[in-house]
C-alpha cells in the first residue's frame, strides 16, 4: 500500500518531512519509569473509571502525578493506579465466541415480556 | 488473510466504531497515529515555552496565576497524547530522544519568539485559536485513545483562548502604548497562525485512503478559512486590524476573501530555520538532560523500598 497522509495536525508535518513512526530501534530503556493506569472517582457514589495512564517510579509518586495530570479540575475525589503490566485484558480477536453464550438470551430483558395492560407497577 | 482484516477493519471505520490498541490495524494506520499523535504531544511541549516566557513578568498576580494554569494545561495535553501514542507501541523515551534529535517535528508556531506582554494575549486568541480549531474534528479521531485524549483536551482549551483574548480587550481600552503594544503583537502573530493549518490542499493533495481512515475529516483550506472568518469579526470587538490589506467581506461567497500566505516562511520555520527552534529545542533538551539524576533517584529509591518490602515479608 503506497499513500501519503498530508493532512498536518497541530505540529505534524506530513510523511515527506520526517515522520518519526519509525518504531524499529526498538531498546528497552531500563531508566524509564514504569507505566501506571489511572481510574478515577469523578464524585462520591459513583464507580471509579479509567481516566488514562502515566508514568511513575512508585505508587505513591502515580497517585500525586495522577492528581496534577487528571484532576485539575476537580475531577475526582479518589484515585487508583495501578502498574499497567498486571492488567489482564480479554483478546479482543476472540470477542465473537467470548460474547457469543449472551447472543442469543432475549429473555434476560425485561421486555422479552407480554403483560396485560391492566397490569401496573411492573 | 491481511485482506480478511483490512476489510474488517474498513468497515469498522466506515460504521464509526472506534479502533482500540489491540485491534487489528493496518501498520501504516499505527505508523501513521504514532507520528500524528506524537508530534502533537511534542508541540504542547514545547508550546509551554514560548508562554512560559512571561509567567514571571505577567503583570498582575491575578494575570501570573492564570498564566501558570494554562501553561500547566499544556503540559497535560503534552501527557494525555504521550500516553495516547504509547498505546501504539513505542514508548516514552523513544518519542523523546525523536524530539531530541529532531527527528520528530512539532508545531512552527511555537518557533517564533514571545516579545511583549501583548503576545500573551495573541498566543491564546490567535494561537490556541486555530489549535482548538484543528484539534475539535479530532474528538472524533477513528482511533479511541487519541479521541478521548483530545475531548479533554478541547475542553480545557476554551479557557485558554478566551483568557488571551481578554487580555487584549483590557490592552484595548488602555493607554496608546498599550493599544500600539497589542496591535504590534497580532501583526507579528497572524500569519503564522494561519500557516498553523497547514499548506494549501492543492499543494498537499490529500489522499483517498487518510479520509477513508477517517484520520482527515475536514481539508487545511477549510479549516483556514474558517478561522479567518471567525477572527476578522471578532477583531472588529477589539477595535484593532489583521495585517492583510486584500481582508475583505465575499458576498457571493459568504466568506472573507484573504491575501497569500508566505509559504517559503513556513518551511523554512519547518526545516529548523525560523527565529526560535534552536532556542527551543536547547532548552527542551536541557530540561531533559538536567532532570536524568532526578529521574533515577526517584527509580532507586523505588527499588530499594520494593526490596525492603520484599525482606521484610
Ligand atoms: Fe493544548
Ligand atoms: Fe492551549
Amino acid at each position: 500500500m503506497s499513500f501519503q497522509i498530508n493532512k498536518l495536525y497541530y505540529g505534524d508535518y506530513g510523511e515527506s518531512k520526517n515522520g518519526a513512526a519509525d518504531i524499529s530501534t526498538n531498546q528497552t530503556n531500563t531508566a524509564e519509569w514504569p507505566l501506571w493506569e489511572v481510574f478515577i472517582r469523578s464524585k462520591q457514589g459513583l464507580d471509579h473509571k479509567h481516566a488514562g495512564s502515566l508514568h511513575a517510579a512508585d505508587a505513591a509518586m502515580a497517585i500525586e502525578n495522577a492528581r496534577d495530570v487528571y484532576t485539575r479540575r476537580m475531577e475526582g475525589v479518589s484515585i487508583w493506579v495501578v502498574e499497567s503490566k498486571y492488567i489482564h485484558a480479554s483478546n479482543p480477536d476472540e470477542a465473537g465466541s467470548l460474547y457469543d453464550p449472551a447472543n442469543d438470551k432475549a429473555y434476560r430483558h425485561p421486555t422479552f415480556y407480554h403483560l396485560p395492560e391492566e397490569v401496573k407497577y411492573m | 488473510m491481511e485482506q480478511a482484516f483490512e476489510q474488517i477493519f474498513q468497515d469498522k471505520i466506515d460504521r464509526e466504531v472506534r479502533i482500540e490498541p489491540k485491534d487489528w490495524m493496518p501498520e501504516k494506520y499505527r505508523q501513521t497515529l504514532i507520528r500524528q499523535i506524537s508530534q502533537h504531544a511534542h508541540s504542547e511541549i514545547i508550546g509551554m515555552l514560548p508562554e512560559g516566557n512571561w509567567i514571571t513578568r505577567a503583570p498582575s498576580l491575578r494575570r501570573k496565576a492564570i498564566l501558570l494554569a494554562k501553561v500547566q494545561d499544556e503540559a497535560g495535553h503534552g501527557l494525555y497524547l504521550y500516553s495516547a501514542a504509547e498505546t501504539l507501541g513505542i514508548s516514552r523515551d523513544q518519542m523523546y530522544d525523536q524530539l531530541h534529535t529532531g527527528k520528530a517535528k512539532y508545531s512552527s508556531i511555537f518557533n517564533y519568539p514571545t516579545l511583549s506582554w501583548a503576545d500573551m494575549g495573541v498566543v491564546g486568541w490567535l494561537v490556541d485559536g486555530a489549535a482548538i480549531m484543528n484539534q475539535v474534528p479530532l474528538c472524533r479521531s477513528s482511533f479511541g485513545p487519541y479521541a478521548r485524549a483530545m475531548v479533554r483536551v478541547c475542553k480545557e482549551e476554551s479557557f485558554h483562548q478566551r483568557q488571551g483574548f481578554e487580555i487584549l480587550y483590557v490592552l484595548s481600552k488602555g493607554t496608546e502604548a498599550q493599544r500600539r503594544m497589542a496591535q504590534d503583537a497580532i501583526n507579528r502573530w497572524w500569519w503564522p497562525s494561519l500557516m498553523m493549518f497547514g499548506p494549501k490542499d492543492d499543494e498537499s493533495p490529500n489522499s483517498i485512503q487518510s479520509m477513508k481512515w477517517k484520520i482527515k475529516r475536514f481539508s487545511n483550506d477549510e479549516l483556514r478559512q474558517k478561522f479567518v472568518d471567525v477572527c476578522a469579526e471578532q477583531v472588529k470587538v477589539l477595535g484593532f486590524t489583521l495585517p492583510d490589506k486584500d481582508l475583505k467581506w465575499n458576498e457571493e461567497r459568504g466568506h472573507y476573501d484573504f491575501g497569500p500566505i508566505n509559504w517559503d516562511e513556513f518551511w523554512q520555520v519547518v526545516q529548523g530555520n525560523g527565529p526560535c527552534n534552536k532556542e527551543r529545542l536547547d532548552a527542551r533538551k536541557k530540561a531533559w538532560e538536567e532532570g536524568a539524576w532526578v529521574r533515577d533517584a526517584a527509580l532507586a529509591y523505588a527499588n530499594k523500598k520494593a526490596k525492603q518490602k520484599q525482606a521484610a515479608a
